[in-house]
């Protein structure tokens, strides 16, 4: 037995127009995530995909002039960015902002909901090699690697049943790319059978992170619409072959 | 015990006595560098008190509001205990356990315990008598203050406590504090200076010389209770001897007439350092003055000083840090923090550095007055907190520097009155 219904998609964004100070950045996007699901969002700079990913984490300054985004059937653009994280909806930001006095362990604690047990804190700090980071102020003076893998900490404490992602790789070398792949990787799909896997959407620009994660679907986003949808790795090859223009012009979208 | 002037001094001690007193006689109308000029003449001196047995016969109130300074009547907390209503020093004893470690009196009894040593290299050999109005006042009319002494390479464990109450208005309480770290000692001290609920008007002057010894280690951490009407002048001294520390916490949380306060520490011994941490919140209509001054004087000396300040209502708040390198090797840090939450309220945020001949020195300084900024709200409200509570965490962590040995109830307030200050700033 589904605690939830099986008919209702976990994230369902219908139709979203979206303006930034009377500038429209998205004009009518339609993405389905499934629980258990993992998406990426492709695109280059500029064409919206923060824009996105802000709409969905909640943080003002963005105006929905049309369309419907739907979490677990809820309105989610009704709801606060805490109701949304209640919810169920976890964040890896690009650029976190540090927070003076407020320390990573906190953090964890607070997205776990309230105390976070010994083994699963030890567990978590041993995986993504947070330990000495835990007593200091979240993000200060962190590395590019740092702050990514406390991202990831915070989001592996959380369990969200929705975690978006916004440029993984962005900023990080190759071993902490590996170390937050494998997390997120970890994230979405579970290291037990009994683990419900997590959907998750992940913004990237380079499609590097791909490398660890198996995502399920693709879509392009271009000049504020979804353009293509495929295999993931499929659409990387494209882009790299054609690049963004030349992946939106291909026979197999314009259908 | 006999009093100073009952013993027999030599010429030498007596002649210093008269300098002390000709130099803050000619000092006794000199208005202080900064901060409101206090007409110390409409004040009396504080009276006399009965001496108690043991804290626990300490009027219940008056235990009780020590207590939010961090003295606790529970002595098995504490290594040493000098409490002084208003002019009498009435209970003063060493816990056992650190008998023959830790000396604790008031400065008069020192004075004439100890006349050499304290003539020859305590008594105003850090703060100058003649400095302002307030130090002549004290060296002029002293009413007791605190003598601590922790004896060469004694580690105590538990906190040393002195509170200075006044229980009477329209008074000023003239206290002069001598605490001496031999070589190698460590120790933590808490002092309360507080004032009965029902005390509005009054002065403190504080005179406080405190001597760390080579390689010894003082924590010093003082929380102010003060009224609206109270003014407030400690004059600090501090002298730091080779690879020692010394610890300054202080916190202000309560309304104040007026505070002014600019403690100097001395880092004269090779490797010593001074630390500086201030946690203030102003209220009502204080005017609160406060910040220090470390003069890096011996090789490898350090210093960092850090200021936490969240003003409100109608309160002025100045937050001062004055490094001074003269010797070629040493580093300071200032750290200094405010958050303005009343458009009726003021803070300034002065650092203030100086390399006198130092070309080696390296001093640098971070000021900043801001809001909490909503990125910050916004990023712990995406872990699910709300957004007063995310206020509220980014405003206790912004005041919550880590001060050790607090009582458990003085933490409590402390943690209260940040909750406060955390509620205002929504």
């Amino acid at each position: 037995m589904h605690d939830t219904d099986i008919t209702v998609p976990l994230l369902a964004i219908t139709d979203l127009h979206l303006s930034i100070a009377g500038r429209e950045v998205l004009r009518g996007i339609d993405l389905t995530i499934d629980a258990g699901e993992t998406h990426v969002l492709l695109g280059p700079n500029g064409s919206g995909k923060t824009t996105l990913f802000n709409t969905l984490v909640g943080l003002p300054g963005y105006e929905v002039t049309q369309g419907s985004v739907a979490f677990k059937g809820e309105n989610l653009l009704a709801l606060t960015i805490d109701e949304r994280a209640r919810l169920g909806v976890g964040v890896a930001f690009q650029r976190p902002p540090a927070v003076r006095g407020v320390r990573l362990r906190q953090v964890m604690e607070v997205a776990a909901g309230g105390a976070l047990e010994a083994g699963t804190l030890d567990a978590i700090a041993g995986e993504l090699a947070v330990a000495p980071m835990l007593e200091r102020d979240v993000n200060l003076g962190f590395s590019g690697g740092e702050a990514k893998r406390s991202e990831m900490a915070q989001l592996l404490a959380q369990q969200p049943e929705l975690a978006l992602f916004d440029e993984p790789e962005s900023g990080v070398d190759l071993d902490n790319i590996a170390v937050v792949g494998g997390a997120i990787a970890h994230l979405l799909k579970g290291d037990r059978a009994s683990e419900r896997p997590r959907a998750g959407l992940i913004i990237t620009h380079t499609g590097h992170i791909l490398q660890y994660v198996n995502a399920d679907v693709g879509h392009v986003l271009f000049d504020g619409r979804l353009a293509c949808e495929g295999n993931p790795l499929d659409l990387i090859d494209d882009i790299v072959s054609h690049g963004y223009e030349g992946c939106v012009e291909c026979a197999a979208c314009r259908q | 015990m006999p009093t100073v002037d009952e013993i027999l001094l030599t010429d030498e001690q007596r002649a210093r006595l008269a300098e002390i007193e000709e130099a803050a006689q000619a000092a006794a109308d000199k208005p202080a560098a900064l901060g409101p000029d206090v007409d110390v003449a409409r004040f009396r001196t504080v009276s006399e008190r009965d001496r108690v047995a043991s804290l626990a016969s300490i009027e219940r109130q008056i235990r009780e509001t020590a207590l939010m300074s961090g003295f606790v009547s529970d002595e098995s907390e504490r290594s040493a205990s000098y409490f002084q209503l208003d002019r009498t020093p009435i209970y003063e004893r060493v816990s056992e356990a650190f008998g023959g470690q830790v000396e604790v009196m008031s400065t008069a009894d020192a004075l004439a315990r100890y006349p050499d040593e304290m003539l020859a290299k305590w008594w105003w050999r850090a703060v100058d008598p003649a400095k302002d109005k307030y130090t002549a006042l004290v060296a002029l009319h002293q009413t007791e203050g605190y003598f601590i002494r922790v004896k060469a390479g004694a580690k105590v464990e538990k906190p040393i406590q002195a509170c200075l109450f006044v229980s009477e208005s329209d008074v000023s309480q003239n206290v002069h504090n001598i605490i001496v770290l031999e070589e190698g000692a460590e120790a933590n001290v808490i002092t309360g200076c507080n004032i009965a609920t029902d005390v509005h008007q009054g002065l403190h002057a504080g005179i406080s010389e405190f001597y760390v010894g080579a390689g010894a280690s003082l924590t010093f951490t003082m929380v102010h209770n003060w009224a609206e009407e109270f003014s407030v002048r400690p004059r600090t001294g501090v002298i730091i001897e080779d690879d020692a520390t010394y610890i300054n916490n202080y916190v202000l949380l309560k309304p104040v007439k007026s505070i002014q306060a600019f403690p100097v520490a001395r880092c004269e011994g090779a490797r010593s350092r001074a630390v500086f941490n201030s946690i203030v919140y102003g209220l009502a209509d204080s005017h609160i003055d406060l910040g220090s001054e470390t003069q890096l004087i011996g090789e490898g000396s350090r210093s960092e000083a850090v200021a936490r300040v969240v003003s409100t209502d109608r309160s002025a708040v100045y937050s001062r840090g004055r490094l001074i390198a003269r010797t070629d090797e040493c580093t300071a840090h200032l750290d200094c923090r405010g958050i303005v939450q009343s458009a009726e309220s003021t803070q300034w945020a002065i650092p203030d550095l100086a390399s006198e001949g130092a070309p080696g020195a390296e001093l640098s300084h971070e000021a900043a007055i801001s809001p909490i900024a909503e990125e910050e709200v916004y990023y712990l409200m995406s872990r699910g907190v709300p957004h007063d509570e995310a206020v509220s965490m980014i405003t206790r962590g912004f005041l919550d520097l880590e001060i050790p040995g607090l009582p458990l109830a003085l933490r409590r307030q402390i943690d209260a009155a940040i909750a406060a200050t955390a509620e205002h700033a929504m």
